[in-house]
Parts: structure tokens; C-alpha cells; sequence
């Protein structure tokens, strides 16, 4: 077993993030995991993707040809990695931002409107949480509970209660409409 | 790599005698040079603070390429003009050690001015001595970044153009502007007068060290008859009448 | 207990647990991150963290811990490693212990960020002046690089000869769970009479590169050569995967070697009998296992990020004995496993 998601996005959508929150709840599961960041000039502002690999046994490449999962934030990394997810794969889309309708027939695609749930729950910057909780949903393979841990360790200090509490609700409201 | 022996004969007492921190090897400089009386000076300066069994000195690229060989106490051959890297490595593994340098003015203030002015600005507890003799002695009498302007050498044959090869350094003064260091002085040795003044120098910028003040540069103005093409005692007149010029000497940061 | 780090931050804490006390570095993309971890941690070792005003002081001061008996380290990526070298072949010529870091990108010149293997002449080669080697290892995973980072330190104490990680950006950035290795303990660090410490009690120490006489310095260099040889003769390290009934080995390291791990389970999900060869020191380069190989596979396909660097080095162990085709990418690309396994397809059939 070896599942391969991107999550791409605008720099500052917290892409990255979301990315290490699910490599590191794998590995809490004890699945072998990479997360792989596109780095660079890239990562102040433009656009931002990172590869996650959850495994089995231990990840070859940590980059991924075509993805299991797709979490496309904005419109351009939809149009960029929509092509490339793997048949019966599953796009996670921001229709805040992405068009609905325009999506392939060989994968499910799931369109959340992330922005405004973000909105809803009074801070913009959770949107990555709520593409999370989608994607964990559709993954299928980690409890959210261990999502959630993980999301609490990797905010951790920088984390108060109340903006944890906040990123919760996200993964949930994320979880259900998945 | 000869060696001297000096003994009295019978029935003299010896008055001038061999520093204890030199070894037994022969100077490696030509006759009349002045790091000859440079590196007496610094054996003199180690002796009198009677610290030789903690000092590690810093051998540069150039005529003193041989110091190590010179003295009794550790050692490290640097890379040309990285004496003072070298140096910060040395004495932030170990801030026990006396660590100082010696170095030219090709290696200290050519290619190892980044090293020399970030060292400095640092406040590193080093000791530099910068043997400034305007010339590249070792490699053949080439200019050096100190070279005056419309002395001949090797390389300006009709003499340094300064619209071509700008103008002589002056670091000492470029490193008093800065914070870090705390003692930047020039001297010279062309006399005994600044013989006795310089070997103070010398002495004050270990102190300063072994105190913890921090960076401290002497910088002596000195001759190299054989590239000037003088004998020695012009050679010392030339720096009193032509090098002085330039280089004043005198203390340009005394942080207390 | 397993960690979740980037490869930057495990080299990082590799040499803190290996005993390394002084660190001096440059900043420089793609590995910021090791600098940045060095900064916030070393200090509270006890150790010494400087950034210095450039790559040629950076590894001169390593060259003056290193002298005073420290175990020390500096890491850049591939411009800064090339202004390093002249330090490096005062390190290798002074026989001094130490650790050089070089996550690589691509070039030559500013080239980019992105991860490349442009740099395994220089690091396998010389890349300073002179007859010397530097020790070099390539982790390919994240677990991988703190281990070969601390094993680097003993190493170079050992034989006090200078080693180099050779990693990449794309190892340098990745994140992977780590089971960090237990911190070396101070007494198990090899003592350094050589050391400048003083001298005390004791004839002066001497670092030195230096002899003006060719037969003694010659003599010094043939001391130094019994030494590459016993390394050669003891250190050779490598991995084979899925080698025993292969048709075609991929022989590739670091990231590329991690890769094409992946490209031979999708091969032998396709019936091809595909397998890997992964150099794990690049120098000593594992010539004598690769040869035996050679001897019952017909195909060795080399792939590097890189116009052909490592190939020449297979090609001189293989000698012949085995065809020696070569994929690489240039400039910062990094192949994915298809297409990899596009071009085994050339050179084996199911």
C-alpha cells in the first residue's frame, strides 16, 4: 500500500501545513511517511504544493507521478495536478475558488467551499483544515481523531486554545461534507 | 632547517640571549629584514607574560611562512590570507589559548581582508601582528595593496599608477572606525626608539587578550631591503622618510 | 521514539549527537534549515554555533577547531561548497578531522535551488587542489542522513580525513519519520594529542599542510595514501534491493537512489526483473561488489541527476563486463519513477 496526495495552493493558504498535519498523523499510525515541500522563491507568495506518501513499508520516491488524492486550493493547481490524479483517484477542490463542473469523469471530485466554512468559523486562515478533513475522510486510512492530535502538536506552542479549538471545527465541519 | 647556538665563551656573561619561547632554528629571513625583529619582539612579548605553554600562534602564506618552525609553543599553517578565520576557530574551541597571527600585508590586507575586517568587527580575543613592508617579499617583489604610490615593484615597473591600481591601504585605520576591535596601533622598528615602542605594542595587545578586551591589531611598518633593492640601513631610512608618509604611526583605538 | 524531521534538521542533530561542538556556516538555499537548527540548538550543547562572512571563513574556522581538537562542521549547498574547497584541501593536507555538509542544487553557476547530483566529481575527485580524498556518503532517506552524518564524524576521526555528506535539496527538505540514534557519548570521542592545546609538558603541535622538500613531503603523501587504501580496504558501503534474479540493475544514490527503489517494485509488479545497486560511500566508491554484479547481470543502467558523474565510476568498476546505459536529468529536474521505469523498458524486456 502506498498512497500519494498533493495539496496545492496559493502561498499562505497553509498548504504546507495541512500537508505535515497528515504526514505526521501516518506516522503516529505507524505508516511509514514523507512529506515533500516545493521549495524556494515559491514559498513567499505564488504557488505552494507538497507530496505526501503514506506507505506500508518504507517510501521510495517521495515524489508521486499520480496521486491518489488531490487537494487543489485554488484554481490554478487545480488546473495544473487535476490532470494528473490517478483514475478512480479523488479531487479535494476549493469551490471558493474553483469553478464547479470542470472536473474529469474517471475521479471524484469533491467540491467544498472552503473559504466561506473558513469564514463561518470566524478565522479565514483554516481553510487548510477544512481541505484536510475532507481529504482524511476520503483517504479512508487514519481516524480523525489521530488528524486532530497531530494538527495540536504541529501548531503546538504557536497554537492557543482558542485558534486549536477553531482548527478542530474545521477538520470536522472538513470530515463531514466529504 | 639550521639551527644556532649561541653560548659565552669563558669569563663573559651573556647580555643578549635567545628569548626562551624561540626554538633553535635560524631565521629564514634575508639579512636586514625587519620580521626578523618583528618575531624577536613577539618571542620577547610571550616571555615576558610567560605564557608560551598556552599560546597558538597562526602562521601565514608569505615570508613568514616558516614562524612555526621559529618558536616553542603549538602551531597552525593557514591558508593565504585566512589567518584570522583561522584563528576564531581556534580560540572559540578553546577560549583557554593565547591565539594570535602573523601576517603580511598581501595576507592580511589583499586576500584576507574580509577575514581580517569581520574578525575584527567581531571583537574576536585575538592578537594580530601585521607586518606592513609594501611589497610581496616572498613570491618576488610583486605590489602589494600597501605598495606607495609611484614605487616601483615587479609588477608596476614604472611605478604604481594609483589611477590603474588605486591607492595604498590603510587598514589599521579602516579598522579603528570599527566597533569590535580594541586596540588598532601602527608602529615601526626602523630605530631602537620604536624597537622599545613597538615591543610594548606587542606586549599591551597579548595583555589585552589574556584581559579579554578583545581584538587587538599592531600594525608595524617595516622594510624589505632585498625587494627596495637598499641596504639595510636605507632601507630603515626609507621607511622613516618615504613609508611614514603614508602609514603615520601612532595608536588609533585604545578601547580601555 | 520516532520523530518527524526534515533531512536538514537530521544531519543537524546527527552531528550535535556525534559530539560536534563547533559549527560555522554561511547561509545558503537548500539548507537553510540545518543552519537555522544549528542556531537554536548547538548553543544549548555547550557548543559553539558562528555565521561567518563567508563560505572561505566558514571552513577555515572549521579548519582552526579542528586543529584544537574539537569535532567541528560546516555545511552549504553547491556554490558555497566550491568557494570551501581550498579549506578543504588544507583540511585533507593537514590531516584534520572534519565534517562537510553539501545539500546539493543545481549548476554550474547560481544555476538553482532545485535538487541535482552535479557535485560528485568535485566531492569524489579533489575539487581542491592536490592528491588527496575526502570520505563521502550519500543518504538517500531522511533516518539515513542523521546516521551517515554522526558515522561521518567517526570516520573522519579514525582515518582524520576530512568527510563530506553529499545530500540534495530535495533530501535537505523533505520530512520522514527519524529513530534518532543515541548521542555519542564524550568519552567515546577519540582523544587528539595532536591537537594545539598548548604546550605544555609536551613538544609543540604542528597543523600544518606544508614541506618545501619533495621527498619528505612525498613520504607525508604516501602515509596519507596507505590511509585512502585502508579506507577503501574497510569502508565500502552499499545496498542491494531485489539483485538476485535481476536482468537489470539501476545503480543510483541519495535521492535518485530512493526513487528508483519505487521504480523497481512498479517494474516487478510488471513482471521485470528489475533490481537496484544504491553506493552508499561514493568514496571509497563499492567498485568490487558492483564488478561481482556485473559478472551475472547484463544490463547496469545508471541514474543520476546529473549529465553522467557517478556513470564513470561504474563503467571503470564494470569494466566491460556488463552493458552500462545511462538516464540522467539536468538542471534541477528530478525524473518520477515512470519515467524511470520508461527507460529501463528500453533495456529489458518481460
Amino acid at each position: 500500500m502506498e498512497i500519494g496526495v498533493i495539496f496545492a495552493g496559493f502561498g499562505g493558504q497553509g498548504i504546507l501545513l495541512a500537508g505535515k498535519v497528515l504526514a505526521r498523523a501516518g506516522m503516529d499510525q505507524g505508516f511509514e511517511v514523507t512529506w515533500l515541500p516545493s521549495y524556494g522563491p515559491e514559498m513567499r507568495g505564488g504557488t505552494a504544493n507538497c507530496t505526501v506518501v503514506i506507505a506500508d513499508e518504507p517510501v521510495g520516491s517521495p515524489i508521486v507521478d499520480s496521486p491518489q488524492i488531490l487537494v487543489a486550493m485554488n484554481g490554478p493547481s487545480f488546473e495544473r495536478f487535476a490532470p494528473k490524479v490517478a483514475p478512480k483517484g479523488t479531487i479535494v477542490a476549493n469551490s471558493s475558488l474553483i469553478s464547479q463542473g470542470a472536473s474529469r469523469g474517471d475521479v471524484r471530485t469533491l467540491f467544498i467551499p472552503m473559504n466561506e466554512i473558513a469564514q463561518d468559523l470566524g478565522e479565514p486562515r483554516c481553510a487548510n483544515m477544512v481541505a484536510l478533513g475532507a481529504t482524511v475522510k476520503a483517504l479512508g486510512l487514519l481516524p480523525l481523531a489521530a488528524v486532530i492530535a497531530a494538527m495540536e502538536e504541529e501548531l503546538g506552542a504557536r497554537g492557543r486554545e482558542k485558534l486549536l479549538a477553531v482548527n478542530r471545527e474545521a477538520l470536522l465541519r472538513g470530515y463531514s461534507l466529504a | 632547517m639550521s639551527t644556532v647556538e649561541a653560548k659565552a665563551p669563558a669569563g663573559f656573561a651573556p647580555v643578549y640571549t635567545r628569548p626562551k619561547s624561540l626554538s633553535a632554528a635560524r631565521f629564514t629571513y634575508c639579512p636586514g629584514c625587519h620580521h626578523g625583529i618583528i618575531t624577536r619582539l613577539l618571542a620577547e612579548a610571550i616571555d615576558e607574560l610567560g605564557i608560551v605553554e598556552r599560546t597558538v600562534g597562526i602562521a601565514p602564506v608569505g615570508c613568514a611562512v616558516f614562524l612555526y618552525e621559529f618558536f616553542r609553543c603549538d602551531f597552525v599553517q593557514a591558508a593565504h590570507g585566512r589567518a584570522c578565520a583561522v584563528a576564531t576557530g581556534i580560540k572559540r574551541a578553546n577560549p583557554d589559548l593565547i591565539v594570535f597571527s602573523y601576517q603580511g600585508d598581501g595576507d592580511l590586507a589583499a586576500i584576507g581582508t574580509a577575514e581580517t575586517v569581520h574578525a575584527a568587527n567581531r571583537g574576536e580575543n585575538i592578537t594580530v601582528i601585521f607586518v606592513n613592508n609594501q611589497i610581496y617579499g616572498m613570491t618576488g617583489g610583486e605590489m602589494a595593496p600597501t605598495t606607495l604610490p609611484g614605487m616601483r615593484t615587479v609588477t608596476t615597473p614604472e611605478g604604481r599608477d594609483v589611477r590603474t591600481t588605486g591607492y595604498p591601504l590603510r587598514m589599521s585605520e579602516m579598522l579603528a572606525q570599527l566597533e569590535g576591535p580594541a586596540y588598532i596601533t601602527r608602529q615601526a622598528v626602523f630605530d631602537v626608539r620604536h624597537v622599545q615602542m613597538a615591543r610594548k605594542a606587542i606586549i599591551k595587545a597579548f595583555q589585552n587578550q589574556i584581559e579579554g578586551k578583545g581584538f587587538s591589531l599592531v600594525e608595524i611598518v617595516a622594510a624589505c631591503p632585498t625587494n627596495l633593492r637598499l641596504s639595510p640601513p636605507e632601507a630603515g631610512r626609507w621607511v622613516a622618510e618615504q613609508a611614514l608618509k603614508y602609514f603615520p604611526l601612532g595608536d588609533l583605538k585604545v578601547r580601555e | 521514539m520516532r520523530v518527524l524531521m526534515r533531512g536538514n534538521e537530521a544531519m543537524a542533530e546527527g552531528a550535535i549527537r556525534a559530539g560536534c561542538r563547533c559549527y560555522f556556516c554561511y547561509p545558503i538555499t537548500p539548507q537553510g534549515e540545518l543552519v537555522e537548527y544549528m542556531a537554536r540548538h548547538l548553543p544549548r550543547h555547550g557548543g559553539v554555533f558562528l555565521q561567518a562572512e563567508s563560505e572561505v571563513a566558514a571552513i577555515n574556522m572549521v579548519y582552526g577547531a579542528a586543529a584544537a581538537g574539537v569535532r567541528t562542521m560546516t555545511s552549504s549547498s553547491s556554490p558555497g561548497i566550491s568557494l570551501k574547497m581550498e579549506g578543504i584541501s588544507y583540511l585533507a593536507g593537514a590531516r584534520l578531522p572534519a565534517v562537510i555538509v553539501n545539500v546539493m542544487r543545481a549548476g554550474p553557476g547560481l544555476g538553482n535551488i532545485a535538487p541535482a547530483q552535479g557535485d560528485y566529481f568535485q566531492a569524489t575527485k579533489g575539487g581542491g587542489h592536490g592528491d588527496y580524498r575526502l570520505i563521502v556518503l550519500a543518504p538517500s532517506t531522511v533516518q539515513e542522513a542523521a546516521e551517515l552524518v554522526m558515522l561521518a564524524f567517526d570516520l573522519s576521526d579514525r582515518y582524520r580525513v576530512p568527510a563530506m555528506i553529499l545530500a540534495d535539496g530535495m533530501l535537505g527538505q523533505m520530512m520522514e519519520p527519524v529513530e534518532l540514534p543515541e548521542p555519542i557519548p564524550p568519552e567515546k570521542i577519540p582523544p587528539r594529542p595532536w591537537a594545539v592545546s598548548g604546550a605544555k609538558g609536551r613538544p609543540p603541535n604542528v597543523i600544518s599542510s606544508f614541506d618545501l622538500d619533495p621527498y619528505r613531503f612525498r613520504e607525508i603523501l604516501r602515509a596519507l595514501w596507505d590511509t585512502y587504501r585502508e579506507i577503501e580496504e574497510k569502508e565500502v558501503r552499499w545496498e542491494e534491493y531485489a539483485t538476485e534474479d535481476a536482468e537489470l540493475v539501476l545503480v543510483a544514490y541519495g535521492t535518485m537512489g530512493r526513487i528508483c527503489r519505487t521504480v523497481v517494485r512498479r517494474a516487478r509488479k510488471e513482471g521485470l526483473r528489475v533490481g537496484l545497486f544504491r553506493p552508499i560511500s561514493l568514496w571509497p566508491f563499492p567498485s568490487e561488489p558492483l564488478r561481482k554484479l556485473a559478472e551475472r547481470v547484463p544490463v547496469l543502467l545508471t541514474v543520476e541527476l546529473s549529465a553522467g558523474q557517478m556513470w564513470e565510476d561504474v563503467r571503470l568498476a564494470v569494466e566491460g563486463r556488463a552493458k552500462t546505459p545511462f538516464y540522467g536529468e539536468l538542471g534541477g529536474v528530478v525524473p518520477t519513477p515512470d519515467e524511470v521505469l520508461r527507460e529501463v523498458k528500453k533495456h529489458v524486456h518481460s
